[in-house]
């Protein structure tokens, strides 16, 4: 898998490499059925095509049962076969519980994409980029040296931008697809440019290798290590949507279709976050002066920026809710830094309140994202306005956005939402982050108003002057597609319980993940 | 026992859900409003059966013991414990909350506030007890913190959907800066569990704040007391309330007044008198420098209220008086004295008891008049409330006179105990300026005085037009929901030592920490 692992050939250690298909299994069974789909899609008649979107959810499905066994315990694979310490591939917690993250958010977004791919979107082409993506994706946090992190990274981004650009004949889709692959691309560059210098002057790719030789690089190659630690970062600021690189985030969310939206916001984001934690905690550890006050700085400026753009949006702009959501998921990226910025001035086990946040953001704003696309489907133009009166129209559905929406400001009902903000505020406040404390704290506040506001929407009386036009509606109502309900159903489950049983998620945060 | 206090937590939120059903068979009542209305004051009715038999039961030989204590592991991660206890600090303030809920539903039963459906009224308003009846009876701090966030989005929805003019602007104001304070409240509590390593309250307060530094207990009685005094409110903090106050439905002002502000003050003197007394040594006097401009300022902004010509609204000057009234409280409990600290939590309960009748009585009077500006009632010289309806004027007096400190009503005790605990403060805060403080404390209490007199001569004193029709005097619900107001009031004012023999022991434990 990687250059190095023919060198080490000399000594009694066998050439071949034992794989242990078991570890690997989750990705793989990803990349597969993508492979498989693609092939189905030749030969399968126009009327049969749906029968691909049910493959890709049952291969999803295949894939988070493969994680069962991974469940306790560490494996690793792709080991060097003179150094059995380091490996390309290792299943640890950490890895384990963002696979299941990622793979469980494609298949949420698989469900709430099966009728678009019916009416909009071209079908074959959609669900073998989703789960091209969601191998990448699910690769990516078990992936244990610089070379494999850039693939999987790859593998989850590039089929991603097609995705964004796949409504066809959509000017504002080509247009945001565009933006986000230009600006990706740039910082993949500057990524791979930062990992050679970090090869040259380490002389290894295996994260835990760096760990210990980028301590001691000779004085002439220091500054070339300092260098490809900063570049490398920066790379995986963009991805996370960090505060200078997220100008891309509302207009490719508005241009995206709106499962594709959903998809970014939550596996695009997660991986992001778990190359940084991989790259920082791991990696480069010895590191921790530079990157910990640099990402602190970062986290802050990015949940201000974030909050403060979805503070001002106006209720009647056009996908108004899409560009709430897709302003909220910058604000969130920053509670997300926090505890990373927290373990450069700690110990590396503060990350476990990103994972456990990760959790609750994850099934939240997925769920929140679905009742978005079932409002969509009868508003078009998604404006916050068109949620007036949804509890009139479908109680459920806006007792669910209510409580998503809460979570996501962390307010009771809400105890999910509220306990997983607690986790990374003890985070900071353990690290001695107290300026960093009081600056989340002061932008819970603001986050909290854009929330608070949409939700006091749906719950106010539909508009006079709409009461005669919502008999057409009201017929056509029933025809909610299954997968969506699915969809809004599971996602409002799982938060729910997690609210009665916080330590189901919260536990990740107190147990070692790596 | 142990699962009565739970119950008292838990039930309102399961009837909360219920109201949200439809009604079953044979529960449907003439109507589903007038159905969900009769389930609102069934549920409240039996939490409040439920908190008068735990206090029949609870031991009163050892007020200062926690008792029906439930302890079980819930996030081992964050090392929370579903931890309840009550003692005598809490007891009163539970069975109040109980009380005022319970009356409000009543209340409402007869008399809906104006707005959308009354199933989402009752569901709020149930978990607004339970939020309210968990933060007195939690002894976690992040519970604690939970029940504190859980009753603001009932709140803001109360005074958001149900309220008079202006009602949204008032909703935000509110959510916001109570929202604000408590999330810094939440990094202080933070800081004082991470650093001693333990959230529990009773393991807290035995410590009396020897696990923690003195540096690290100011900064967090700085950050717990700035969430607490927004509660509160303390007097430059306290701008969120005569808004919230004058355009929430009467229900939402009394257990507004009558219930949440206790919150503020119970933290004052659960979680931060015991826990970290280092911290509040050095802040002590700030606070209750606070607390005396916070009662000269109200009663002054309630005298201009009250002044003719200056339009003032009865619901808002009695918000103002409130802000006075918490400054007694707060005066009391920064003299870290038992005298001062028992007197405080007096305050507190008469308080409740004397606002909460307040505020039904104005919310009657603007549904009779459709107006609680003071000018347009009184017009020239009068509203001739005793002419007119002679109960509700009498009442209307009643209240005032009890809410000015007259002895002999519930009033009194609590403001000339804390004053009393100022006038000799804690070993170590300054004897003059504490002196200072209530000196200028006295005087509010004179301007406290005038302000209701003159509210009570507009009202009630005038020439009685001829032409006018009777109003309608007290009815038969009002007489219901507000006579265990006015009993309770002549109670605790007669025999305050049915009240302060709860506290007082529970208090000397909680200054004296595990010395005693």
């Amino acid at each position: 898998m990687t250059p190095d692992v023919t060198t080490a050939a000399a000594g009694t250690a066998s050439l071949v490499q034992s794989v242990d298909w078991v570890a690997i299994a989750p990705p793989l069974i990803a990349a597969a059925v993508a492979l498989v789909v693609l092939l189905a899609d030749l030969f399968l008649p126009p009327s049969r095509k749906p029968l691909l979107g049910w493959m890709t959810i049952a291969g999803l499905v295949a894939a988070l049962a493969s994680l069962a066994p991974l469940r306790t315990g560490s494996r690793s694979t792709f080991c060097l076969t003179a150094n059995p310490d380091a490996c390309s591939y290792t299943v640890d917690q950490f890895a384990f519980v963002i696979q299941a993250l990622v793979l469980g958010g494609a298949l949420l977004t698989a469900l709430l994409s099966v009728r678009d791919t019916k009416e909009k979107l071209p079908a074959g082409e959609f669900w073998f980029l989703l789960l091209s993506s969601a191998a990448g994706a699910a690769l990516l946090p078990a992936a244990r040296d610089l070379a494999t992190l850039v693939v999987a990274l790859e593998v989850a981004s590039l089929p991603a931008f097609a995705l964004v650009g796949l409504k066809r004949g959509d000017r504002l889709s080509s247009e945001a697809a565009l933006k986000f692959f230009l600006s990706s691309v740039t910082a993949t560059a500057v990524m791979l440019l930062g990992v050679s210098f970090v090869y040259a002057a380490t002389g290894t790719l295996h994260l835990t290798e760096i760990a210990t030789k980028v301590a001691t690089v000779p004085g002439p190659l220091d500054t070339v290590a300092k260098t490809g630690v900063v570049l490398t970062l920066v790379g995986f600021a963009f991805k996370t949507a960090a505060a200078p690189f997220h100008f891309w985030v509302p207009d490719t969310y508005v241009g995206a279709p709106l499962p594709v939206a959903a998809y970014l916001s939550v596996v695009g984001k997660a991986v992001g976050f778990s190359g940084l934690i991989l790259v920082t905690v791991v990696a480069f550890p010895s590191y921790a002066d530079v990157w910990g006050p640099a990402l602190a700085v970062l986290a802050a400026l990015t949940m201000t920026i974030g909050n403060a753009a979805a503070l001002r949006q106006s209720a009647t702009r056009a996908h108004g809710a899409v560009r709430l959501l897709a302003w909220s998921s910058v604000g969130q990226a920053g509670y997300l830094l926090v505890p990373i910025a927290a373990a450069g001035y700690s110990s590396g086990s503060q990350v476990g309140a990103t994972v456990a946040y990760a959790l609750m953001y994850a099934v939240v704003n997925l769920g929140a994202f679905a009742v978005a696309a079932l409002v969509a489907r009868g508003k078009p133009l998604n404006r916050l306005t068109d949620y007036r009166g949804l509890y009139a129209e479908r109680p459920l559905a806006a007792l669910a956005l209510a409580f998503f929406l809460l979570c996501l400001a962390g307010l009771p009902p809400g105890i999910i939402g509220l306990f997983a903000k607690v986790t990374v505020f003890s985070a900071a406040v353990n690290a001695g982050l107290g300026w960093l404390a009081v600056v989340m704290a002061v932008n819970v506040v603001v986050a909290l108003y854009y929330y608070l506001r949409w939700t006091a929407i749906l719950f106010r009386s539909p508009e006079a002057a709409e009461q005669p036009s919502e008999q057409p509606t009201g017929a056509a109502r029933p025809r909610v597609p299954a997968p969506l309900t699915v969809a809004i159903a599971l996602t409002a489950f799982v938060g729910v319980v997690l609210s009665g049983a916080p330590q189901l998620a919260l536990h990740f945060a107190s147990v070692t993940l790596f | 026992m142990q699962f009565l206090l739970a119950f008292i937590v838990v039930a309102p939120l399961i009837g909360a859900v219920a109201a949200l059903l439809p009604a079953p068979p044979g529960l449907k009542g003439k109507s589903p409003d007038q159905a969900v209305l009769r389930h609102g004051v069934t549920v409240t009715g039996v939490i409040l059966i439920a908190a008068i038999v735990l206090a029949l039961g609870f031991d009163h030989g050892h007020p200062s013991k926690m008792q029906a204590t439930t302890d079980i592991q819930w996030i081992p991660a964050l090392n929370v414990h579903i931890h309840l206890g009550i003692d005598g600090i809490s007891l009163p303030l539970l069975v109040l909350t109980a009380l005022l809920t319970f009356l409000c539903a009543l209340y409402s039963y007869f008399k809906m506030p104006a707005g959308p459906s009354p199933k989402a009224f009752v569901a709020l308003l149930l978990v607004l007890e339970s939020g309210t009846l968990a933060t007195f009876a939690v002894l976690d701090l992040v519970l604690f913190f939970l029940a504190f966030e859980m009753v603001l989005i009932p709140m803001y929805f109360l005074i958001a959907r149900w309220g008079g003019d202006q009602r949204a602007a008032a909703a935000w104001k509110f959510i916001l800066y109570t929202l604000l304070g408590s999330v810094v409240m939440l990094l202080g509590l933070l800081l004082v569990g991470l650093k001693s390593g333990t959230f529990d309250m009773v393991a807290l307060a035995t410590d009396n704040g020897r696990g923690l530094t003195t540096s690290v207990q100011v900064i967090a009685v700085l950050a717990i007391g700035i969430g607490l005094a927004v509660k509160t409110p303390m007097f430059p903090l306290h701008s969120w309330l005569p808004d919230a106050h004058t355009a929430a439905p009467t229900v939402g002002s009394v257990l507004l007044a009558g219930v949440l502000l206790k919150m503020g003050t119970y933290g004052f003197v659960r979680i931060v008198l015991p826990i970290a007394p280092h911290g509040m040594h050095t802040f002590a006097p700030y606070l209750a420098a606070f607390a005396v401009a916070g009662i000269i300022y109200g009663s002054l902004a309630c005298l201009a209220l009250a002044k003719q010509g200056n339009k003032g609204d009865l619901k808002r000057l009695i918000a103002y008086s409130s802000v006075g009234h918490m400054g007694f409280v707060l005066l009391g409990i920064s003299s870290m004295t038992p005298t001062g600290v028992n007197g405080a939590l007096f305050a507190n309960i008469a308080h409740g008891l004397i606002t909460g009748l307040l505020f039904f009585l104005v919310g009657a009077l603007k549904d009779r008049y459709g107006t609680a500006d003071l000018d347009t009632l009184a017009g020239a010289t009068g509203a001739a409330l005793y002419g007119r309806a002679p109960r509700l004027g009498g009442l209307l007096a009643f209240a005032a006179v009890a809410s000015l400190g007259l002895p002999g009503l519930a009033g009194f005790w609590g403001e000339m105990l804390a004053m009393f605990g100022a006038f000799d403060p804690a070993a170590g805060l300054s004897r003059p300026a504490y002196l200072t403080f209530v000196a200028i404390a006295a005087f509010g209490t004179l301007l406290t005085a005038a302000y209701l007199l003159v509210v009570v001569r507009r009202v009630c004193m005038g020439g009685k037009p001829a032409e006018e029709p009777r109003l309608a005097d007290i009815q038969g619900y009002e007489f219901a929901a507000w006579s265990p107001l006015v009993a309770l009031t002549v109670l605790a004012g007669l025999w305050p030592a049915v009240l302060l023999g709860l506290t007082d022991p529970a208090v000397q434990k909680l200054l004296a920490g595990g010395k005693s």
